[in-house]
Order: C-alpha cells, then sequence, then structure tokens
C-alpha cells in the first residue's frame, strides 16, 4: 500500500512535470497548428541556463529560474520568427520538417558551446516529509510536491488568461479561424509569437525542473525524450486544451511509474505508449478534445 | 503526353539511371577508380537500404498522403527477423551459400513486417494527420523497446533456436551461441548483405511501387489522399486502400530492413528510434513528396554528405541543420516561390501549362 502510494505520488509529480511541457505543445498545436518538434530542445537549453547560472556563477535558484525563462522566452521568439513565420501559409509537412530542423540546429549548437559530455546536477534538495502509514514509511520530497503546486498554478493561469483577458480572446479566436480573426482586426503575427514566447517560457520553467528537482544528467539531447512524453501527454488529453494538457500529463506520468514499479522498468515506455495507442483508437481526438467537423 | 504515357517513360528512365549508376560502381569498385574511397566503397550498401526506405516511405507519406513517423519501426523488425534466421541458417543448420541465406531470411523479413504493418495499420489508419503521425511514433518506440528486452540463441550442435524477453530484473538464461543479447543488440551475424544484392533489392522495390501506383489502385490510393470523402462517395474502399499502401510500405521497409542489417557487424535496437524514422522523413521531404526519383538522388545525397562533410567535423551537423531549415523556407515561403518561378520564366521562358493557362 505505501509502495503504491509512494509511486502514486511521484507519478503524480512527474505527470505535473510532462503538464507543463504538454501545456507548451498544446498551445502551440492549438494556435499555430503546428507540432513544434523543437519544443523539448527549448527545454534542455532551459536546464543549461539553469546550470551555469546556479552552479557555475553560484547565484541562487529564485534568480536562475526566471534567466532560464526569460532566455527560452527570447530563444523561442527568435525560433518563430526566423523559422516559422515565413512559412505561415506552407503545408504542415513543410513546418514540421523545419521544426525538426531548427531541433537538430539547438541540440547541435548545444553540443559546440556546452560539449557532449553529460553534466551531473547537484539536486535543490528541500527536504522531505516523512508520512507513516501503519507500518510502512515513506519520503515525499518537497521539491517534487512544489512543482506539483507550480503546474497546477500555471494551469489555473492559463485558463484565466485565456478564458479573460483580451489577449487570451484574440488567441482563441486565431485557434478558430486564422483568416477570420484577421479580418476582426487581430493581428496574427503577434498572437503566435506571444503563444510562441508563454509556451517557452513554460518550457524554461519545464528545463529548470528536470534538471533541478528531478536530477535529470544534462546533454544536448536531454530534452528530446521528455519532450515527445509530454506530446504524447499533449495528444492523450486532446491536443489544443489546456485541462486536457494537465490531465493528459499527470495520467502518463503516473501510468509510467506505476508500470515502472509494478510490472518492469524495461516496458514502462513501451507500455505508456501502449495506452496512448488504445486511447486514441477509441476516443481518436484524445480526451478532451473537440471533434473535428468535417465539411464537403 | 499523356499521363500514363509519362509515368511509363518516369519509370523507365529512373530504372535505367540507377541501372547506369550502378554499373559505375561496380566498374569503379573493380578498377580500383580513386573516386571509390574505401568510406564511399563501405557506404555502397547502406545507400541502397536508405534508398528503399525513403521510396517505400514515400508510398506511405506522399503517395498515401498518411504522416507515419514509425517507418524505422519496421525497418528494426525486418533488420532483427534476418538476422535470427540468417544466424540460424549459419551457425545452427551449417548454410554455406550467402545468397541462399539472404533470400530465406529476407522472405522471412518482408513476411514479419508485412504482418506487423496490416496489424498496426487496421487500428492507425481510423485516425487522421497529427494523430496518426503520433501513434506510428508511439508504435515505432514500442516495437525499438520490446526489441532491446529480446535474447536470442542458436545451439550450434542441435540448430535449435532459444528466444526470451527479458520482463523481469534478471537477464534470461538460454543455451547456445548469443544472436541478439537484450540492449547490446545482435553481434556476429553472419555479413550476407553485397551491393549486387542491394541494386537487386532497390530495383524490386522501385518496380513494386512504381506499378502500385500507376495501377489501378494507385489511382484509388491518390483519389483517397487528395479527397477522403469524395472517393468514398464514388465507392472506394478507403481502408483497403490505405492498408495497401501502408502494409507495401512497411514490408519494403522489413526489406531494407534485411539488407541493412545483414551488413552490419553488430546492431542495437536503439539505433531505430524515432530519430531514425524523422531522418528517412527528411529525404522524402527534401526529395519532394510524391516523387519517386527525388527520394533516391536525396537518400543517396544526404547518406553520403556527412562524409563528405568530415572535414568541417564538428560543425557539420549545423550545417545540415541550417541548409534544412533554409530548403524549406525558400521552396515554400509564397515570395520566394514566387521569386524562382519568375526567375524560371526569364531564363526558360513560359512552360506550356502556363501558357495554356494565360490563354484562359
Amino acid at each position: 500500500m505505501a509502495q503504491f502510494l509512494e509511486a502514486l505520488i511521484n507519478g503524480i509529480s512527474l505527470g505535473s512535470l510532462y503538464a507543463i511541457i504538454a501545456l507548451g505543445y498544446s498551445m502551440v498545436y492549438g494556435i499555430a497548428k503546428m507540432l513544434n518538434f523543437a519544443h523539448g530542445d527549448v527545454i534542455m537549453v532551459g536546464g543549461y541556463i539553469v546550470f551555469i547560472v546556479l552552479n557555475n556563477m553560484g547565484m541562487p535558484a529564485a534568480l536562475a529560474i526566471p534567466a532560464a525563462m526569460l532566455v527560452c522566452v527570447a530563444l523561442g521568439i527568435t525560433i518563430e520568427g526566423l523559422a516559422y513565420r515565413p512559412l505561415r501559409q506552407a503545408t504542415s509537412l513543410a513546418v514540421l520538417i523545419t521544426a525538426i530542423g531548427v531541433s537538430y540546429f539547438l541540440q547541435n549548437a548545444a553540443q559546440l558551446i556546452w560539449g557532449a559530455n553529460p553534466r551531473f546536477f547537484t539536486i535543490m534538495n528541500y527536504g522531505n516529509i516523512p508520512v507513516s502509514l501503519g507500518k510502512d514509511q515513506f519520503n515525499i520530497s518537497v521539491g517534487k510536491l512544489c512543482s506539483v503546486g507550480v503546474s497546477v498554478v500555471i494551469m489555473l493561469g492559463l485558463s484565466f488568461f485565456t478564458g479573460k483577458t483580451k489577449m487570451g480572446k484574440s488567441m482563441r479566436a486565431v485557434s478558430e479561424d486564422r483568416g477570420a480573426a484577421e479580418l476582426m482586426g487581430i493581428n496574427v503575427n503577434r498572437t503566435i509569437a506571444l503563444t510562441f514566447a508563454i509556451g517557452s517560457a513554460l518550457a524554461g520553467v519545464a528545463g529548470a525542473m528536470l534538471v533541478g528537482v528531478y536530477g535529470v544528467q544534462l546533454s544536448p539531447t536531454t530534452g528530446a525524450m521528455p519532450g515527445i512524453k509530454a506530446f504524447t501527454a499533449a495528444v492523450f488529453g486532446g491536443i489544443g486544451s489546456i485541462p486536457g494538457a494537465m490531465i493528459g500529463g499527470i495520467l502518463i506520468g503516473v501510468i509510467e511509474i506505476l508500470v515502472g514499479t509494478f510490472i518492469s522498468t524495461d516496458l514502462k515506455d513501451a507500455l505508456t505508449f501502449a495506452v496512448l495507442i488504445i486511447m486514441l483508437v477509441v476516443k481518436p481526438t484524445g480526451l478532451l478534445g473537440k471533434p473535428i467537423r468535417e465539411k464537403v | 503526353m499523356t499521363t500514363s504515357k509519362k509515368n511509363t517513360l518516369i519509370t523507365l528512365v529512373t530504372l535505367a539511371v540507377v541501372t547506369v549508376v550502378f554499373l559505375i560502381c561496380q566498374v569503379g569498385i573493380n578498377t580500383g577508380a580513386p573516386w571509390m574511397t574505401s568510406t564511399l566503397k563501405g557506404q555502397l550498401v547502406n545507400i541502397c537500404a536508405w534508398i528503399m526506405m525513403a521510396v517505400s516511405l514515400n508510398l506511405v507519406v506522399g503517395i498515401s498522403g498518411e504522416l507515419s513517423l514509425g517507418h524505422a519501426g519496421f525497418m528494426s523488425v525486418g533488420a532483427f527477423t534476418a538476422i535470427i534466421i540468417a544466424s540460424w541458417l549459419k551457425r545452427g543448420k551449417g548454410m554455406d551459400s550467402s545468397w541462399l541465406r539472404f533470400v530465406i531470411s529476407a522472405v522471412a523479413a518482408v513476411g514479419i513486417s508485412g504482418l506487423l504493418g496490416f496489424l498496426i495499420g487496421i487500428p492507425v489508419l481510423r485516425l487522421r494527420g497529427d494523430y496518426l503521425a503520433i501513434v506510428t511514433l508511439a508504435f515505432g518506440q514500442i516495437i525499438s523497446n520490446v526489441i532491446r528486452l529480446l535474447y536470442v540463441t542458436v545451439e550450434t550442435d542441435t540448430g535449435a533456436l532459444h528466444m526470451a524477453l527479458k520482463l523481469g530484473t534478471g537477464t534470461p538464461k538460454l543455451s547456445g551461441k548469443d544472436v541478439i543479447k537484450g540492449a547490446q543488440g545482435a553481434m556476429r551475424m553472419p555479413q550476407d548483405s553485397t551491393f549486387v544484392i542491394g541494386f537487386i533489392l532497390v530495383i524490386i522495390t522501385l518496380i513494386v511501387v512504381f506499378n502500385l501506383t500507376n495501377s489501378r489502385s494507385g489511382r484509388a490510393i491518390k483519389a483517397i489522399r487528395d479527397n477522403r470523402i469524395a472517393a468514398e462517395a464514388m465507392g472506394l474502399k478507403v481502408t483497403k486502400y490505405k492498408l495497401m499502401a501502408f502494409v507495401t510500405g512497411s514490408a519494403l521497409a522489413g526489406l531494407a530492413g534485411a539488407l541493412y542489417g545483414l551488413n552490419q557487424s553488430s546492431l542495437q535496437a536503439g539505433f531505430f528510434e524515432y530519430t531514425k524514422s524523422i531522418e528517412v522523413l527528411v529525404y522524402v521531404v527534401l526529395g519532394g513528396i510524391g516523387t519517386v526519383p527525388g527520394s533516391i538522388v536525396s537518400a543517396t545525397a544526404l547518406t553520403i554528405l556527412p562524409e563528405v562533410l568530415r572535414a568541417f567535423s564538428e560543425y557539420r551537423m549545423l550545417i545540415y541543420a541550417v541548409f534544412l531549415i533554409l530548403v524549406m523556407i525558400l521552396t515554400n515561403n509564397p515570395h520566394t516561390r514566387m521569386f524562382f518561378r519568375s526567375l524560371r520564366t526569364r531564363i526558360f521562358g513560359r512552360t506550356d501549362e502556363e501558357k495554356r493557362r494565360d490563354r484562359l
């Protein structure tokens, strides 16, 4: 029982990390209608920035995370402006290949700047909360618990932003119908750039959490696998939907940890992806996705 | 020229050019020409395998219009099937003819990967667009994950073949000599692939793909790609034709895998992760979606390119990435397209198509 509970809590906390990444994926997909394959690599850059500010410059964490966010936002807007904006009218496949090119670029640039050797990060330790359950005892890491809180706050904030503010409304309008939104006087390019900025800021937070809380070793390809997992989560929850990304992320995290703990560590990726496939075959637009209407 | 005549011409010219290039390479090998460097010679079979991968993925992505990101998964199934069968035939059964070994293992590879393509295709092809892409990616990852847990041994005296999946913590204990050893992959397999075999397989792939696309079924597949609802209204069985393209594509990927796998001295399942599928997709898109000759050229060029760019060593992947982004922007941005079109008219004059449009 205690083992199950511990795995569940670890799963929720890992899931909340996936959820933050998935939110970035999902928003960009919803508004720009593109699979941003380079999102995982923006996370990696965020991780390196945190590493440099914390370990090399000896600054506090309160400074490292905003620094990572800032760099990621700048990076996201630059990528969008240079690589994706010229392809606004192009086919989705062309945009996908460009995103892959950007992903290659970031990985190899990181390798040139920071080297290919993985860097180990001293995990920020905020202590543990001991929990006793009958005879069993286990610890909950405060850092991991915080990451759950952070992701919930981010989700609520984003829901408020897209639902209530003028900028958020223009984002929804662009995602609904780009042409009509433009006719209503919405600056589509600026709205899409804003979406990339928000998504990249989230990637910065995720990068900080990935290396700081989960102690993932840092290398130029660090972002790829969490990126793919989070993308799976976004699709699982229904891509384009903010609560969907959150639920999808947490479910994928919980499934991954539970499978790893109780079935087989080696099979956890395979079974996580298998759950995704079953989910999509049963409900092709994901958990909270809107059904696609087809007009003839 | 009618469309069917044009298609036949493209087929014949492509086959002829591939044959001529093959003959030139053969002459280069036999005479020891200076341009046939040892690195290029080592790459020849791999180039054939990547051409087959690009052409078969083009069938799925270009002709059938389904974005698949799991093509390397089928290649890995083909590669490891062929490795198991060929090792068994050589070390268990003592078969000496490498040609015969290759044929038997290639047939098995095609069968297994085609069957897997069929089983995966049924649920996957119900999905559309990006959802289909992510599910094929997931399948590719599952395949690579499962093969990473596969242990296969062969007993050299009795010829018995043992297989086990590592599910718990300990590695499975199997008697006999290792063929595939989990994450360490396959080793000491018979290297039966030759450049001649590679050439023959490329020709087979081209004939299969050209035949399919220029047949009645191929026209049905293209009609479904262009407008599924209209095609369905005309009475075309959507699932049947989509499956046809998908299964053919995966079987050919399995064949490419057999060629590739039996050309290596060791091979790990991790090699065929989604990044490899994406690499093949890049070949297809850069070569031009839906055009087979384009896939051949880009697969060849992009396999050789990293070797040529060796001089730039650490910058070569960066250059490649920038090249990829620039090509996509230059060929897809409306402004640059307009510029290229006006450049072409200034140099070559108007094409027949444009003249006809102007008259209207």
